[in-house]
């Protein structure tokens, strides 16, 4: 087959080309790769059509932002700063303040990080050090799997299977045993912020572990021998040989997980229930700044509130981007390699 | 044996303490845990789908269209078109942009200030919430045509296929050995049609996962189409009027207070994994044989 001949087989480096595929090239089909159109003008068009698809992501990226800016520009305008440390949101009257969003989509993220983090750790120790050689790629699919669910399919999940679940036997228990803490107090709804925090986890398990994953296999497999030769046990061996090493890109996947439970909107809302309050027990309900903005976006009568709920994405925007950056960041120190440590 | 001698001091039959022991026992112990922990949700997820949908899913389901808030019967016929039409409307914007851009950044743009620049750009878009993308189609198309529409819903999950694309597009052109494009190069074969016929074509498997990755993220997107597709009960196919999707759907009768509506969110939610997992796996299916293979 002439199409398949004009491949290349897939291993970088600089491999000869197999003289068959050329061979197998027919002189005219060459013939007409090559007489296609006054070549040097088509090549600058098409040069410049790529350029244009290139510069579209930057384009995108700033549109983002211009339509951020402007449009929440109104509500700046009237609340300032102020607009982040106010906790009266009244449509009504135009009066605009975003704390009890702020406080839900920080408490929310916080509490899916506390429960996903050792979980997705443990994860990816058990895959990439301690399971059979054969169960490596199942695992790992798996919990990948995990991450292609919508999220509006976590949500109906949760609304009828976790919701119930937590009301009837998990917020009794912890109501019981934990209440003293003030945490776990009040009527349990089921919905509220800890229903949010856990499907939030569930969601955020699969980012993590995997780049944890992929940070732990990049540590050499010299650093384990060399642990496992001074004679360490294998949890000793994880610890000091392997999980030290790639402390900062475990950091990185951790933070990534921040950003997409700090964005995260359709499941939270499906459970969070929606109410501007700030209270100190996590069975409360509550509310987030990307849930507030999908519920009353496409009902917001008026100039002002409107433009709160922009303000509101827009901060969502600059948090988002600065988590992921750092993320970005640190997973690079360790997976590109620091000197030191790549060639240990 | 010779080597253990020269250890200023010899551990090797020392024997390891009980609490190292049990430490590294409990351990293991708390991995294989996690990994039952994280298992756990996603077999309830996949076995209530399966055990509340299949139930739901009937003809009528596929072919119709929503009946009023308590009549039982109806479907989601014109949501499940809905998501198809949205969809292609942002496969034809996203998925050029996004090989375009991937093309730049492999064939013209490898190790440049600009080329780095976008590299570094794409992913700070792949990280922006989905939600954000929707306030921007919503200034951008819906406030300038006056009401919701597919075009709004297309556009906001067309900006969100265009960084995935992009990344992998870039990543899988970087694997054709650059001895291939001399090759063309020394026939006389212009850089844009080596780029094209040569290059990318090699790359095609690679390019097209990429393609369906990103069409697998975006087509259970929820929150950028609430308002820009904004739903609707009826058919649709006009570009300007607003569409229903399957995922709004699911979201608006999952916290409806109606059983019957309930019952077909699942089914709904049902229609959705599968639409995803069999678009990507057709998709697979004729990447991996024929036409479309390139030489891996």
């Amino acid at each position: 087959m002439a199409n398949r001949a004009l491949g290349a087989p897939r291993l970088t480096g600089p491999q000869p080309v197999p003289e068959q595929a050329v061979a197998a090239g027919s002189a005219a089909q060459v013939q007409s790769l090559i007489n296609v159109g006054d070549s040097r003008r088509a090549d600058a068009v098409f040069f410049y059509a790529m350029l244009a698809c290139g510069c579209s992501v930057l384009a995108l990226v700033g549109l983002i932002v211009y339509e951020l800016i402007t449009k929440s520009s109104l509500s700046w305008h009237a609340f300032g700063w102020k607009f982040f440390f106010q906790s009266d949101w009244d449509p009504v009257n135009d009066q605009f303040g975003a704390l009890p969003f702020v406080y839900g989509t920080i408490v929310s993220s916080i509490l899916a990080l506390l429960i996903a983090v050792p979980l997705a750790i443990g994860v990816a120790v058990y895959v990439t050090e301690m399971s059979p050689r054969w169960l490596r790629g199942p695992l790992a699919f798996t919990t990948e799997l995990l991450a292609a669910i919508p999220s509006v399919i976590y949500g109906l999940w949760a609304i009828f299977v976790l919701v119930p679940l937590l009301r009837q036997y998990v917020q009794p228990w912890l109501a019981k045993y934990l209440g003293w803490t003030g945490l776990f107090e009040g009527p349990p709804y089921g919905i509220g912020m800890l229903a949010a925090g856990i499907i939030l986890a569930i969601m955020v398990v699969p980012i993590i572990s995997s780049i944890t994953r992929e940070v732990m296999t990049a540590v050499p497999q010299q650093q384990r021998e060399a642990v496992l030769a001074l004679g360490a046990t294998r949890w000793e061996m994880i610890r000091t040989g392997v999980l030290r090493n790639a402390r900062a890109g475990i950091m990185g996947g951790i933070i990534l997980g921040l950003g997409r439970a700090l964005g995260e909107t359709m499941a939270v809302t499906m459970v969070i229930g929606n109410r501007p309050e700030i209270a100190k027990s996590l069975f409360a309900p509550g509310y987030t700044m990307a849930s507030v903005i999908a519920n009353e976006f496409s009902e917001a009568t008026g100039n002002v509130y409107l433009s709160a709920l922009v303000e509101v994405g827009l901060a969502l925007f600059i948090v988002t981007i600065i988590v992921n950056i750092l993320a970005q960041l640190l997973v690079w120190t360790v997976t590109r390699g620091t000197p030191a440590r790549s060639h240990a | 044996m010779p080597e253990k001698t020269m250890l200023p001091a010899d551990f090797s039959d020392a024997p390891i303490s009980l609490w190292r022991r049990g430490l590294n026992f409990v351990v293991s112990l708390a991995a294989i845990g996690a990994v039952v922990l994280v298992l756990l949700p996603l077999g309830a997820v996949f076995g209530y789908l399966l055990y509340k949908g299949i139930g739901s899913i009937n003809w009528a389901f596929l072919t119709q269209i929503p009946k009023p808030p308590g009549e039982s019967g109806g479907g989601m016929a014109n949501a499940i078109a809905g998501s198809v039409y949205i969809l292609l409307i942002a496969s034809c914007m996203g998925v050029p942009l996004g090989i375009g851009a991937g093309i730049y950044l492999s064939e013209y743009g490898r190790g440049t200030r600009f080329g780095n620049l976008i590299r570094f750009t794409a992913d700070v878009l792949n990280g922006v919430p989905s939600i954000i993308v929707g306030i921007v189609a919503y200034g951008l198309v819906v406030l300038s045509q006056g009401h919701f529409s597919a075009l709004a819903g297309g556009v906001a999950l067309a900006i969100m296929m265009v960084p995935t694309i992009t990344r992998t597009t870039e990543e899988m052109l970087l694997l054709v050995p650059q001895a291939v494009r001399e090759a063309a190069y020394g026939l006389g074969v212009s850089k844009w049609r080596t780029t094209l016929s040569i290059t990318l074509r090699t790359a095609t498997s690679g390019v097209i996962t990429g393609v369906m990755l990103a069409f697998a993220r975006v087509a259970g997107e929820t929150a950028p189409l609430l308002f820009t597709a904004f739903g609707n009960q009826y058919w649709n196919w006009k570009l300007e009027q607003p569409t229903a999707a399957l995922s709004l759907q699911i979201f608006t009768y999952a916290i409806s207070p109606f059983d019957e509506w309930h019952r077909q969110a699942w089914a709904g939610a049902l229609i959705l994994i599968i639409l995803i997992v069999a678009s990507v796996g057709a998709v697979r299916l004729v990447a991996n044989r024929g036409m479309l293979k390139g030489a891996n």
